[in-house]
């Protein structure tokens, strides 16, 4: 018999270590369907006429120039007269039609007058918001006014981070079929998705059909970063427009919608001062924080200070605004990013105040943590592979017009598992098939999933079919929160154990041996600790009769864990003429208990650090001040950074005993939270002053530089 | 996109034929990555779309001793890898930065210089829609009141705010390159800084092409082995300069005996600098460039928010001095 | 998939044999015609019968007969002008490995190889990619028994999160170890700059590239 538990590392054939994706060569050969890509016959495109601006009502609506365009089979209206329009490429009405082209040239033809209304959409100056900013309440800790009055050092700050919007490249959206099978609807939906298991019922609810008469289905999905999670307007009027015309339609979101509509993450500004002793001790905390997440407000948990949560004595104020701009989703780590920013800034400026070693501050101060040993023991690691000694100039010590400059900062996240069910299929030929209605955003799930399954039966990982992206397969949650590893890898265990168990029990008797006694390795079940004898895997199978052996698995606990550690030290040169910002080196340092795939984990580390750089030097979305009208929904204005923009990236894993005896927990937001803030500390460490706002654009460097 | 009749003549008669002299009617069509993408954007909607790609004599590359020929649909690659092959790049300097500079191959390999030099202007008010002047119905600038960061800060006194987007012709005005059109009416050849003019009403153009003109080809004739571009460019990719600089020199004895500076990226056309003809008889020095920097931005008229742009330029023409004096 | 079926009588075929009868200043016929110059054109193209004036075919805007070379086979479709190489590929031949992500040029998500040269398909006509050699990432992947060299260096190297990037990456890779076989690794970041990715996958992109070129042209193709 075989434990659930994970096996020791030294046992292990294929769990922690480095596997390639196994739905790699789909995806670089152009065989893996997205959602985007699935074609059907018959099928009809719809796209959307919308607002272009902020907030206007409409006046009047007239469809029939584009009900009039050849090749237009439905027009239907979403917002009728007389409706306010409350954010910019709000939908108005769609037209499905036979082709893209047709599609998108019949939308804007639909003819809708305007009566434009004053938008709001300063979510960066509270003044300027006016009656929309909602100015939340003081707290204040007692012994607050004596702290900092009786500090030796008082640091002021302003920093904040404008609003970024996913942009995941593969744009929202679902390609819905409607058909009649013995006499009953039948609904497919592909769906580009995080939530496969969950939004069936959306589908549903639009046309008026019962759950499980719809089917959903993404195999592959390009992106979603905490956006996908609903079918949302724009899935539930395919499956409408599917219903009316009868025929499949492809509803998939042209890319100034997706930037406008689809995600997007707050900002954050604050106005801070922190209260230190010579020694670099820090004694009180105040912070006026203000942002907006569009327009359902903004500044959600957690709160400030971020990490630092035990600063003694505090004074914190918010004011959430509410603007005329697409609403905020979830982002890798929610408001983490932002707050790490602020709080890291202020820090940073403390340190650079007292005249300390910005690592020597932070360290001085972890006490203030919920975790100063693993920060500690991070800390340490991070400062030697990216040569903080070596390398520290204090803060505006450098002239020239390079200069260079190191920052940290610290983040963490919980990371526990959600709840997955998981089916594994063991064929008589020993064939392994896993069935799991989870998706892959891209972060590995199908090869997580493999590798488990293939450590668990000793079978190469090539033996292993998994299924997944499908709402027939055992249900599994959304992926948010770096929840999905815990779950499908313990789920996948649970599953494959009780299968493996089974086929011990059968052959325990052939092999002489009790069923604990045996292990299933190399393709071969024997007694342990032998390296002869046995049966090879699909003979061991064979013993279980013609049927295959169906198993349920689900996520166990025990396996998993949560709450980490993670941080992250930066390295940039700053032309201090252009305002330039280059990355040289980052390093991320981070705990994420026991590794599944250490390549696939790496690879989300990475992309989580560049994702920062992104928030850090390039890209926020522009709305016009008086309009309201979204300036940058494009890709050229809406900048990510490049391949040569993200400097080296260096990642380390802590894989100590300790670390993996923790379980499995997930990666997709911790390594995103801190990039952006050890960035700005950077530049500031470089420059000798704090750029007040990621992204810190060539502007914002020289304005810095000036004041 | 609209729909559109098409037609890819073989001549350049023909394609002149088939051009309307009536705004928007007709559009040509090169390399594409601009007008496809405001087709889509329908900021244009031609009913008919004239391709110059099957036209040979436009994409050809000529050197010789009269200097440098480039057909108006050569590819910026093939510009690049004859510049290469041919030592064209030494030549003009500046020419080659500026084409270096639009660092996607896939760009280079679509884009032509005609294209290139014609594109029409980025402003994000324009791309959405709201004319090339950007004005609210009262007529007021929605530019001036709304978010300016990449806009003009020279020549911007009127109605334009926009800057041009042409990265190759700061290079080639300050080279002094002249440009070869054709017209129903016949051909003309007029240096290339006269292609544009900055729009003072709404149904006016940032070139002075009429509208059924082709820019055939645009000709170096001396070469300018003093020269450079240089270019600030946020990100180490594809992406637009903040502000440009071209400088063209000549020097005898050390000391200047003709100077060229053109700056992109600043105003509604590419920008040459007037007080370039002071340099005359001076020796480059770190001082006198920087003076020179600071005069040739002493007229610029920033926006609320872009005076960023005011400090980029002096740097840009500094730094472009800098090269073109190692080169 | 497909497209509504129009008469082609306002244009395409039956308007050159209008034009070759009526004489080429019948151009101002049709939409354009109040607006529209009729002028005499002074040289013929090569197929024209040499008594008559010759006249420029004007194609569209209804669906016209494409012909393209793709991966090495010729295909024939009907399309309207207006489709871009990239939509006739996703949603007219149904290779979907190039992605529309910007639909504008930038992102090289869309990227093909066109007479050995990247290209964004975006923003490329169909119609003008016609008598072109066009390779696409299903082609590049054929041509080498399922899977070529650079597409192998980018599944080691873990090259990709997503994948929609991804076909477009490999294509502008190919391209350019194609041109660059000794390349640099500071060549390789410096010339990729037409590709965007969201996810982060660029260390891995440098790497598959770094990968391919040091196992070269004999790696496969």
């Amino acid at each position: 018999m075989v434990d659930l538990a994970w096996p020791d590392p030294g046992d292990c054939s294929i769990l922690g270590k480095r596997t390639t994706r196994i739905d790699g060569p789909d995806k670089t050969t152009g065989r893996a369907k997205y959602t985007f890509d699935i074609n059907r016959p018959r099928m009809l495109w719809a796209k959307f006429a919308t607002c272009p601006y902020g907030r206007a009502k409409i006046t009047a609506l007239d469809t029939s120039a584009a009900e009039a365009m050849p090749g237009v089979v439905a027009v239907e209206v979403i917002a009728s007269v007389s409706t306010e329009c409350k954010v910019a490429f709000q939908e108005v009405a769609i037209v499905a039609a036979e082709s893209e082209e047709i599609a998108r040239e019949a939308a804007r033809r639909i003819k809708i007058t305007w009566e434009v209304l004053e938008p709001c959409v300063h979510d960066d100056d509270v003044d300027m918001a006016g009656n929309k900013a909602k100015k939340g309440k003081e707290q204040v800790t007692d012994g607050f006014d004596a702290a900092i009055d009786g500090a030796a050092v008082v640091s002021e700050t302003e920093v904040g981070c404008s609003i970024l919007t996913h942009c995941c490249l593969e744009s929202h959206g679902s390609m819905v079929e409607v058909s009649e099978q013995d006499g009953k609807v039948a609904v497919t939906a592909w769906a580009s998705t995080q939530a496969v298991s969950g939004i069936g019922g959306e589908f549903a609810q639009a046309i008026g059909v019962d759950g499980s008469q719809v089917h959903v289905i993404c195999q592959h999905m390009g992106g979603g970063f905490g956006s996908k999670f609903g079918a949302d307007l724009w899935g539930a009027s395919a499956a409408k427009l599917a219903q009316k015309t009868g025929r499949p339609v492809k509803v998939m979101l042209e890319r100034d919608m997706e930037i406008a509509l689809a995600g997007s993450r707050p900002s954050a500004f604050a106005r801070m001062r922190v209260g230190v002793n010579d020694d670099g001790a820090i004694v009180a905390w105040e912070s006026a924080a203000w942002g907006s997440g569009g327009n359902g407000g903004g500044m959600g948990a957690p709160g400030l200070p971020y990490v630092f949560g035990n600063i003694p004595n505090r004074k914190t104020q918010t004011t959430p605004i509410f603007t005329n701009t697409g609403g905020a989703r979830a982002w890798r780590a929610p408001n983490h990013p932002q707050m790490c920013l602020l709080t890291m800034a202020a820090l940073s400026d403390a340190a650079a105040e007292l005249g300390m070693d910005e690592l020597e501050f932070f360290r001085k101060n972890l006490e203030l943590t919920a975790r100063a040993d693993v920060y500690r023991e991070e800390l340490a690691i991070a400062a030697e592979r990216i040569g903080w000694k070596s390398k520290w100039k204090s803060r505006g010590e450098q002239k020239g017009v390079l200069r260079r400059g190191l920052g940290l900062a610290m983040h963490t996240w919980g990371g526990g598992p959600h709840t997955s069910n998981v089916q594994c299929t063991l064929h008589p030929d020993g064939a392994v098939e896993i069935r799991c209605g989870t998706q892959d955003l891209g972060v590995g799930a199908r090869t997580a999933i493999a590798v488990v399954a293939a450590e668990t039966f000793g079978l190469p990982i090539d033996r292993i079919t998994v299924l997944i992206g499908d709402n027939r397969y055992p249900a599994s949650d959304g992926s948010g929160g770096s929840t999905t590893i815990g779950a499908i890898s313990s789920g996948t265990r649970d599953a494959c154990i009780k299968a493996i168990n089974q086929v011990m029990a059968a052959v325990a008797p052939e092999l002489n041996a009790a069923p604990e006694q045996l292990v299933a390795k190399e393709g071969m079940v024997r007694a342990a600790g032998s390296t002869a004898g046995g049966l090879p895997f699909a003979e061991a199978c064979r013993r279980l009769g013609a049927q295959p052996i169906v198993t349920m698995g689900t996520t166990q606990r025990a396996l998993a864990s949560s709450q980490v550690g993670g941080v992250q030290m930066a390295e940039v040169e700053v032309d201090c003429e252009t305002g330039i910002v280059r990355m040289l080196k980052m390093v991320a340092v981070q705990d994420c208990g026991r590794i599944i795939d250490l390549l696939t984990t790496e690879s989300q580390v990475r992309g989580a650090m560049i994702m920062g750089v992104c928030a850090a030097l390039y890209e926020e979305r522009v709305m016009d001040p008086v309009t309201g009208a979204l300036l940058n929904p494009d890709m050229e204005f809406y900048k990510l950074a490049g391949i040569a923009d993200v400097g080296e990236l260096d990642v380390h894993m802590m894989q100590t005993d300790a670390h993996l005896k923790r379980g499995v927990i997930g990666i997709g937001e911790p390594p995103a939270i801190s990039p952006m803030a050890a960035i700005s500390n950077a530049v500031a460490n470089a420059i000798g002053a704090r750029v007040k706002r990621c992204p810190m654009t060539p502007d914002r460097v020289l304005a810095a530089l000036k004041a | 996109m609209n729909a559109f009749e098409y037609a890819r003549p073989t001549t350049l008669a023909e394609a002149v034929a088939l051009l309307s002299p009536t705004e928007g009617e007709t559009a040509l069509l090169a390399g594409g990555t601009d007008l496809l993408s405001l087709m889509k954007d329908f900021v244009v909607e031609p009913k008919r779309v004239v391709s110059l790609m099957g036209i040979e004599p436009l994409a050809q590359i000529t050197i010789g001793n009269d200097g440098l020929h480039l057909g108006a649909t050569v590819t910026l690659d093939a510009l690049m890898q004859s510049g290469a092959l041919n030592q064209w790049a030494a030549k003009w300097p500046a020419l080659w930065h500026a084409t270096a500079g639009i660092k996607s191959p896939q760009l280079r390999a679509m884009g032509t210089v005609g294209g290139e030099l014609l594109q029409r202007p980025r402003c994000w008010y324009y791309r959405r829609g709201h004319g090339l002047l950007a004005q609210d119905a009262k007529g007021e600038s929605m530019v001036a009141s709304g978010d300016h960061r990449y806009h003009a800060i020279l020549g911007n006194s009127g109605p334009a705010k926009f800057v041009h987007p042409s990265s190759l012709a700061p290079a080639l005005i300050a080279c002094g390159a002249l440009a070869e059109l054709t017209s129903p009416r016949g051909t003309r050849t007029l240096p290339v800084a006269e292609l544009y003019r900055t729009p003072t009403s709404s149904g006016e153009r940032e070139t002075t092409l009429a509208l059924d003109e082709v820019l055939t080809a645009v000709v170096l004739k001396k070469p300018v082995v003093k020269s450079a571009t240089y270019e600030v460019r946020p990100r180490q990719g594809l992406d637009w300069p903040l502000v440009a600089a071209a400088v063209a020199l000549e020097l005898n004895g050390g000391k200047v005996a003709s100077a060229s500076v053109v700056l992109g990226h600043v105003a509604p056309t590419p920008w040459p600098v007037v007080e370039a003809a002071t340099l005359v008889g001076k020796t480059l020095d770190d001082e006198t460039i920087a003076a020179f920097a600071a005069a040739a931005l002493k007229s610029a008229t920033p926006l609320k928010d872009n005076a960023y742009k005011v400090d980029l330029a002096q740097v840009a023409i500094r730094r472009a001095f800098k090269a073109a004096m190692k080169s | 998939m497909s497209q509504p079926e129009q008469p082609e009588s306002a244009s395409g075929v039956s308007r050159r044999r209008f034009l070759k009868g009526m004489g080429v200043t019948a151009l101002a016929a049709g939409a354009l015609a109040p607006k529209m110059p009729a002028v005499a054109v002074p040289n013929g193209s090569a197929n024209a019968a040499p008594t008559a004036p010759p006249a420029t075919r004007l194609f569209g805007p209804a669906p016209v007969a494409v012909k393209l070379q793709i991966n090495g086979k010729v295909r024939e479709l009907r399309l309207e002008p207006r489709v871009t190489l990239l939509d006739a590929l996703r949603n007219h031949l149904d290779l979907t490995g190039a992605k529309k992500v910007c639909d504008r040029a930038t992102c090289g998500a869309c990227t093909v190889i066109v007479d050995g040269k990247a290209i964004y398909s975006c923003t490329m006509l169909a119609v003008e990619a016609q008598g072109r050699a066009i390779e696409t990432v299903e082609g590049l992947a054929e041509a080498s028994g399922g899977n070529s060299t650079m597409q192998r260096c980018f599944v080691e190297n873990d090259a990709q999160q997503c994948g929609f990037c991804t076909p477009g990456f490999v294509m502008a890779c190919e391209s350019f170890k194609r041109a660059n076989g000794s390349a640099t690794r500071e060549q390789v970041l410096s010339e990729l700059g037409g590709n965007l990715c969201r996810c982060g996958t660029y260390h891995g992109v440098a790497n598959a590239v770094a990968d391919a070129l040091k196992l070269g042209a004999n790696g496969g193709k």
